[in-house]
C-alpha cells in the first residue's frame, strides 16, 4: 500500500506549525517521528491532505530544568532517553522504559510526544508517564495550555487536542532519591506492543503511592493509593508473597477486560511491577 | 604435488551467491525498471462470499481499469487431479459473477506508479450482494451449507479413505488416547513478496514474464493454458527470488493478469505484492484439524492409529499442486517413521470462503508430525515411560532398511533410533529430569520435548503419476558446457531461492571434473536458457538436478579424456580426470587447453573425437524414484511462565540424517531457517478469520513472526547415511527444519504442564491458548475435588 497524495511541510517554529494546521483545517496532520503515522499512511488508514512535520522545531527537542521538574520537548526521541542524552527526573526510570520501546530503529525516530498523542493503550510512555503523573504542555494559537496526562488521553487512540493544537512538551516532576519505580510488561515477542503492562511509583517523601495498569482496551487504569498493597496483611514483617497475591487478585478482579484470562494477566503484570518496589 | 582443500562434495564452502546478495547487489523482480513501465494495483473483494452486482468505473478511468469482462477469452486457472471423486475448481483471474474469499481480485487498475494505481482502485465502486460465508470446515460440511462452487453437490474437493491391517489388534489395547489436534491457518511470509513484470518482445514475438517463482517452466505452461498462447511464445525468467517456501510454486491470478496486460497492450506492466496482500490473500497454509486416536499396549508399543482429518483448502484448487496434495499426503504419511500393525485414516479437503491453501515448506509433514508426535507423547504419559524410550520402541530399526511401511512408503536407509539416542544425549535428558524434580528457581515450569519424523523428498514419477495433477516429474536434465577458456557453465531447470545451488551444484561438478567452483557458473531460472524442469519443490533439487549435473559432467569427462589423451599422446583409457585436468602418466593438460583445442584449434583434434563436443545435456532419475527419506529427531527445552503463558526456548537440538551432504554449511543454514519457521508455526504465526471470513491479521503487528530474540541458538548434530538409490547418496533435506518444531515444542510445553494436568494441542501455542489450557485443567481438578 502507498499513501494518498499529500503536502508535506517541515516548519521551524511553533507559530508556523500552528498556522499550517489552521490552514489545513481538519485535513492537516502532525508528524512527530512517524513511527505509527507512517504505517497508517501506507495502509491509507490516515489520508491527510497536509503533513506538518514538527521535528525540525528547535523548541520541541529542548530540555528545560525547573526547580522541581524537567520539561521535555515533545520531539525528543526514545533513543535520546535510552542513551542518557537527556536528564532523568525519575532516577533512571525513563531511561529504562525507553530502552524497552519497540526496536532501536523505532526508538531512533519515534518521539515521546508522538507516542503520547497516538495514544495506543499498550504504548510504554502512556502507562509509565501516567504513573509519573506527567503534565502536558499543549501549544495553542493563544500560547499554551497545560493538562495532566490522565485527563489528556480520553480513550484508545483518542486524546484531548482541539483543531490547531499540538503537544509541545511533557513536564515530569523530580522524584526524591528514595523513590522506587516498578514496571513490567509482557509482549508476545520482543519489541511488540504489550499484552499486559503495569507501572508502580512509590515516593514517600512526595506522598506518592501510585499504580497504573496499561494495555487495556482504553485509558490506563490508575490506582491512586496502593499503600495497603505494600504490606503483607497489614504487617510489615509478612512475606511479600501474600502482598503480591492480594495485589494480583485486586487487579484481576477489577474486570478491566471481558476476558478472565486477560484480567489475570493484568493482575500478574501489576504484581510483578509491585514486586520490583517491595523486594 | 600440493594437496588442495576439498571443494567438492562434503566441503563446507561459503555460498558463492552471498557475495552479491549480502551486498545488496541481487536482482529481484522489484529491481527491474524500464521505460514506460506501468504499475498495477488490484481492487480486491471486501466480502468473503457474494455476487457481484456491478463494478462501476468512472468514465475518465477508461483504459486504465480492467475487469473480467475485458479479459474475455482468458481461461480460468484450473488445477485438476486424477484422484477418484476430485472436484476441480475454476478460478478466473478476475472474479466473474461470484467472489469466494475476501481479497479475491475483482478489478485491476493501471497507472504510472503504485500510489496512483491505488488512487484509481479507491475510485472504482464495486457492489457485491452478500452470500452466507463458510469460514471453517465444520460449517462448510453442514448438509445445508451454501456451496462455495454453485454446481457442486457439497463443499468437498476430495475425500480419501485408507485402512491397513486387521482392526482386531486394537481390541486388547491397554492404552487408548484420543485427541483433537489443530494447526491454525498461517502464512509463509518470505522476505520478498510475489512480484511480476511482463512485456512483449516484438523482435522475438514473445511474451516475456519476469516473475518471482520456483517453477519457471511450469509457469510458462500455466500462462500458455490461461492466455491461449503456445509455449514457444512465452519466455519466463525467475531472477533472484527472496524466499519462496512453496508459495512461489503457485500460478497466481495476478501473474495471469499482468501477462495478459503485456500481451494485449504490448507495454511493460508490473505488480509487486505488498505485505498486506500477502498476509490476507495469498499464502494461506497449514490448517489441519485432526480427530485422532492412538492405541498401544501397556508399554506404549503402537498397535494402531485411527484418524479423521479435515483440511481447510479455501476457495480454489491451486495450480499445479491442486487442492488434494495436502490431504493425500496426510493419509499416506501420518504413520510417520513408526511401525504399527493397524492404520486407518479418512481425509477431507474442504472448500471454504478463505484464500486458497498453498503447500508450505514441510507440506503436510509439519501437521502430520504435530499430530502423531503429540499422540506418541500422550501414550508415553499413559504408559508412565520416557517419551524418548517409547519412540525407540516404535521406530523402524536400521536392520529393517530398506523398509516398506504400512502405507507402502519405501524408507531407503538410516538408523532412526540412533537419532533419538543422540538427541537424548545432546540435550542431556537425565540432567534436565533432575532439574525438573528440584524446586523451581523462578516460578517457571521446565519441559523437554522430542519429535522424530522422516521426510520423503525428491519423489518422482511413480508417486505423482497416481495423482493426475498438472505436474508429474520425470527425468531431470542438466546441461554442462565447457567454455572456450576452460571454465564451466551448468544449466538447470530448477531454481534457487535461498538453497545455495550456485555453490552446491558447482561442488558436484567439481567432484567429477575437479574444476574450481569459482570457475563454474550456474544458469537457472530461465525457460530460454535451461532444460525443462518441473522446478524446485519437494526438496528435490539436490537429488534430481544434482544427479543430472553429475551425469552431464561424467559425459564431459569422457569427451575431455579423448581430446586430452590425444594432446598428451596417450589413449583415453590411460588417462584420468581430476583437479581440472586430464592426467596421463607423463603429464597433464588443463581444461583450458582441451577447450582451446575444441573451440579454436580443431585441426589438433583426434579423428575419433565426439562431434557433440564439450557441451552435454544429460538426464537423470534415481534408480528408485519413490523418494529419499531424510529423518531427524528434534529436542526442545522450554520454560513456561504459567502467569503469562509465555514460552521461552532454552535449548534446541536437531539430529538430522540427510544422506551424503554436498555442503554441510548450506545444510546447516537450511535447518536453521526451517527451525525458525517451525518456531513461528509452534508459537507465533496465525492468520485468524472471523465468522464473516474476514482476515484478522493483515499486518506484521497482528501476524507475528519470530525475530532474532525468539529463535535460540540451535545445535545441529549430523548423521550421514547415504541413500542407496541416488547419485552420491544424497537425500533431500530442504524442508526438514520446518517439520518438527511445532511437535517438539508442544511436547516440551505439555511436559512442563504435566504437574498442572494441562495439555495443549493447537498451533500456535499462544499465551491465551496456554493459559486457557491451565484454567481448564484447574477447573477440572476443582470439579473433581468438589465431587
Amino acid at each position: 500500500m502507498k499513501p494518498v497524495d499529500f503536502r508535506y511541510s517541515r516548519p521551524g517554529t511553533i507559530p508556523e506549525a500552528i498556522e499550517l494546521l489552521n490552514e489545513g483545517a481538519g485535513g492537516a496532520k502532525i508528524m512527530a517521528g512517524g513511527q505509527s503515522l507512517g504505517p497508517m499512511l501506507n495502509l491509507r488508514l490516515a489520508q491527510p491532505e497536509q503533513i506538518v512535520d514538527i521535528t525540525a522545531i528547535p523548541a520541541l527537542t529542548m530540555v528545560t530544568e525547573e526547580r522541581d521538574a524537567v520539561v521535555f520537548g515533545a520531539c525528543i526521541t526514545h533513543a535520546a532517553f535510552e542513551d542518557g542524552r537527556v536528564p532523568d527526573p525519575a532516577n533512571g526510570f525513563l531511561r529504562r522504559v525507553a530502552g524497552g520501546i519497540a526496536y532501536r530503529a523505532v526508538r531512533n525516530r519515534g518521539t515521546i510526544g508522538g507516542s503520547l498523542v497516538h495514544a495506543d493503550p499498550a504504548a510504554d510512555w502512556i502507562t509509565t508517564l501516567t504513573a509519573l503523573d506527567a503534565e502536558l504542555i499543549v501549544a495553542t494559537a493563544q500560547g499554551e495550555r497545560r493538562v495532566a496526562l490522565e485527563a489528556f488521553m480520553m480513550m484508545a487512540f483518542g486524546v484531548h487536542l482541539d483543531d490547531g493544537e499540538f503537544l509541545a512538551g511533557i513536564r515530569i516532576r523530580k522524584f526524591s532519591p528514595a523513590a522506587r519505580f516498578g514496571y513490567y510488561k509482557f509482549c508476545r515477542k520482543r519489541g511488540e506492543f504489550a499484552e499486559a503492562m503495569a507501572a508502580v511509583v512509590i515516593d514517600p517523601a512526595l506522598n506518592i503511592y501510585r499504580g497504573v495498569i496499561g494495555a487495556t482496551q482504553s485509558r490506563p487504569l490508575v490506582l491512586d493509593d496502593i499503600r495497603d498493597l505494600l504490606r503483607g496483611g497489614g504487617e510489615s514483617s509478612a512475606p511479600n508473597g501474600a502482598a503480591l497475591a492480594r495485589a494480583r487478585d485486586r487487579v484481576a478482579d477489577l474486570g478491566i477486560d471481558d476476558d478472565p484470562i486477560t484480567d489475570a494477566m493484568h493482575g500478574n503484570a501489576f504484581a510483578r511491577a509491585l514486586e520490583q518496589v517491595i523486594a | 604435488m600440493n594437496e588442495r582443500a576439498n571443494v567438492g562434495i562434503g566441503a563446507r564452502l561459503p555460498r558463492k551467491e552471498d557475495d552479491r546478495l549480502m551486498r545488496g547487489r541481487g536482482l529481484f523482480v522489484g529491481d527491474i525498471s524500464m521505460p514506460g513501465l506501468q504499475d498495477v494495483a488490484f481492487l480486491r473483494s471486501p466480502l468473503a462470499h457474494g455476487r457481484i452486482v456491478s463494478v462501476d468505473v468512472p468514465e475518465d478511468c477508461a483504459g486504465r481499469v480492467f475487469t473480467s469482462a475485458d479479459m474475455a477469452g482468458v481461461k480460468p486457472i484450473r488445477a485438476v487431479s486424477g484422484l477418484p471423486g476430485f472436484k476441480p475448481s475454476s478460478q478466473p483471474p478476475l472474479a466473474t459473477g461470484t467472489v469466494r474469499f475476501a481479497g479475491e481480485l475483482v478489478a485491476m487498475c493501471v497507472d504510472e506508479n503504485r500510489a496512483q494505481a491505488e488512487d484509481l482502485v479507491s475510485r472504482v465502486n464495486v457492489d457485491i450482494e452478500a452470500l452466507p460465508v463458510l469460514a471453517d470446515t465444520g460449517t462448510a460440511q453442514a448438509v445445508d451449507a451454501v456451496r462455495v462452487h454453485e454446481d457442486w453437490a457439497d463443499n468437498i474437493y476430495l475425500e480419501t479413505k485408507i485402512e491397513k491391517g486387521d482392526r482386531a489388534v486394537l481390541d486388547n489395547a491397554a492404552i487408548k488416547v484420543e485427541r483433537e489436534i489443530r494447526l491454525s491457518r498461517q502464512c509463509m511470509a518470505p522476505l520478498e513478496g510475489k512480484g511480476t513484470v511482463a512485456w512483449w518482445d516484438s523482435r522475438l514475438d514473445q511474451l516475456v514474464v519476469y516473475t518471482s517463482t520456483q517453477l519457471p517452466h511450469m509457469m510458462r505452461t500455466g500462462l500458455a493454458e490461461c492466455l491461449g498462447l503456445e509455449e514457444r511464445q512465452i519466455h519466463v525468467v525467475a531472477p533472484d527470488v527472496g524466499g519462496a517456501f512453496g508459495f512461489k510454486c503457485i500460478l497466481q491470478p495476478e501473474e495471469v493478469c499482468i501477462a495478459w496486460l503485456a500481451m494485449t497492450r504490448r507495454r511493460p506492466f508490473r505488480w509487486l505484492e505488498d505485505r498486506r496482500e500477502h498476509l490476507v490473500a495469498a499464502a494461506n497454509t497449514r490448517e489441519h484439524h485432526y480427530r485422532i486416536t492412538g492405541y498401544a499396549d501397556a508399554e506404549g508399543r503402537l498397535l494402531g492409529i485411527e484418524a479423521d482429518v479435515a483440511v481447510d483448502v479455501g476457495a480454489y484448487s491451486v495450480w499445479p499442486f491442486s487442492a488434494c496434495l495436502e490431504s493425500a499426503q496426510i493419509a499416506s504419511i501420518l504413520p510417520g517413521p513408526y511401525v504399527m500393525p493397524y492404520y486407518a485414516c479418512r481425509t477431507v479437503s474442504v472448500a471454504t470462503n478463505k484464500p486458497p491453501f498453498t503447500p508450505y515448506r514441510g507440506v503436510a509433514r509439519t501437521g502430520v508430525c504435530f499430530a502423531i508426535e503429540l499422540i506418541v507423547d500422550a501414550i508415553a504419559r499413559e504408559a508412565g515411560r520416557e517419551p524418548s524410550q517409547v519412540r525407540l520402541d516404535n521406530l523402524v530399526r536400521p536392520e529393517q532398511m530398506p523398509f516398506t511401511n504400512i502405507t507402502g512408503k519405501l524408507f531407503d536407509s538410516g538408523d532412526y533410533p540412533e537419532s533419538v539416542r543422540k538427541a537424548v544425549e545432546a540435550i542431556d535428558l537425565p540432567a534436565l529430569r533432575a532439574r525438573q524434580g528440584s524446586a523451581g528457581d523462578d516460578g517457571r515450569l521446565l519441559g523437554i520435548g522430542f519429535a522424530t519424523y522422516c521426510e520423503q523428498a525428491a519423489h518422482g514419477t511413480t508417486v505423482y503419476s497416481g495423482w493426475g495433477i498438472p505436474m508429474v516429474p520425470g527425468f531431470e536434465q542438466a546441461t554442462a558446457r565447457v567454455t572456450p577458456d576452460g571454465g564451466l557453465e551448468l544449466r538447470i531447470g530448477v531454481h534457487s531461492h535461498g538453497q545455495g545451488m550456485e555453490t552446491s551444484m558447482a561442488q558436484v561438478a567439481n567432484e567429477i571434473l575437479g574444476i574450481d567452483p569459482a570457475q563454474i557458473n550456474l544458469v537457472h531460472g530461465d525457460t530460454a536458457l535451461t532444460p525443462y524442469s518441473t522446478g524446485t519443490w519437494g526438496s528435490r533439487s539436490m537429488v534430481m538436478a544434482g544427479g543430472a549435473v553429475s551425469r552431464a559432467c561424467e559425459i564431459i569427462a569422457e569427451r575431455a579424456k579423448v581430446i586430452g589423451a590425444h594432446l598428451l599422446q596417450s589413449s583415453p583409457d590411460q588417462v584420468t580426470v581430476s583437479d581440472g585436468k586430464v592426467m596421463a602418466a607423463g603429464g597433464s593438460v588443463t581444461f583450458a587447453e582441451i577447450a582451446n583445442a575444441w573451440y579454436k584449434r580443431p585441426e589438433t583434434l583426434p579423428a575419433d573425437v565426439a562431434p557433440e563436443g564439450l557441451e552435454v545435456t544429460a538426464g537423470y532419475k534415481p534408480k528408485v524414484d519413490s523418494g529419499t527419506f531424510s529423518y531427524a529427531t528434534h529436542a526442545a527445552v522450554v520454560a513456561v511462565d504459567p502467569e503469562f503463558g509465555a514460552v521461552d526456548i532454552l535449548d534446541y537440538v536437531v539430529v538430522e540424517d540427510g544422506g551424503t551432504l554436498v555442503n554441510p554449511l548450506i545444510v546447516d543454514g537450511q535447518i536453521l531457517g526451517g527451525v525458525a519457521q517451525g518456531i513461528g508455526t509452534a508459537l507465533y504465526e496465525e492468520s485468524p478469520y472471523n465468522a464473516d471470513g474476514q482476515p484478522l491479521a493483515s499486518t506484521f503487528m497482528d501476524y507475528i513472526i519470530p525475530g532474532p530474540c525468539e529463535v535460540p541458538d540451535i545445535r545441529i548434530v549430523h548423521m550421514e547415511t547415504p541413500s542407496p538409490f541416488t547419485a552420491h547418496g544424497v537425500k533431500g533435506i530442504g524442508e526438514g527444519g520446518a517439520i518438527a518444531p511445532p511437535a517438539a515444542i508442544a511436547n516440551a510445553i505439555n511436559d512442563a504442564l504435566r504437574p498442572l494436568g494441562a495439555e495443549v494441542a493447537t498451533t500456535p501455542v499462544t499465551p491465551h491458548r496456554l493459559l486457557s489450557a491451565i484454567a481448564e485443567a484447574r477447573a477440572k481438578a476443582a470439579g473433581a475435588v468438589a465431587q
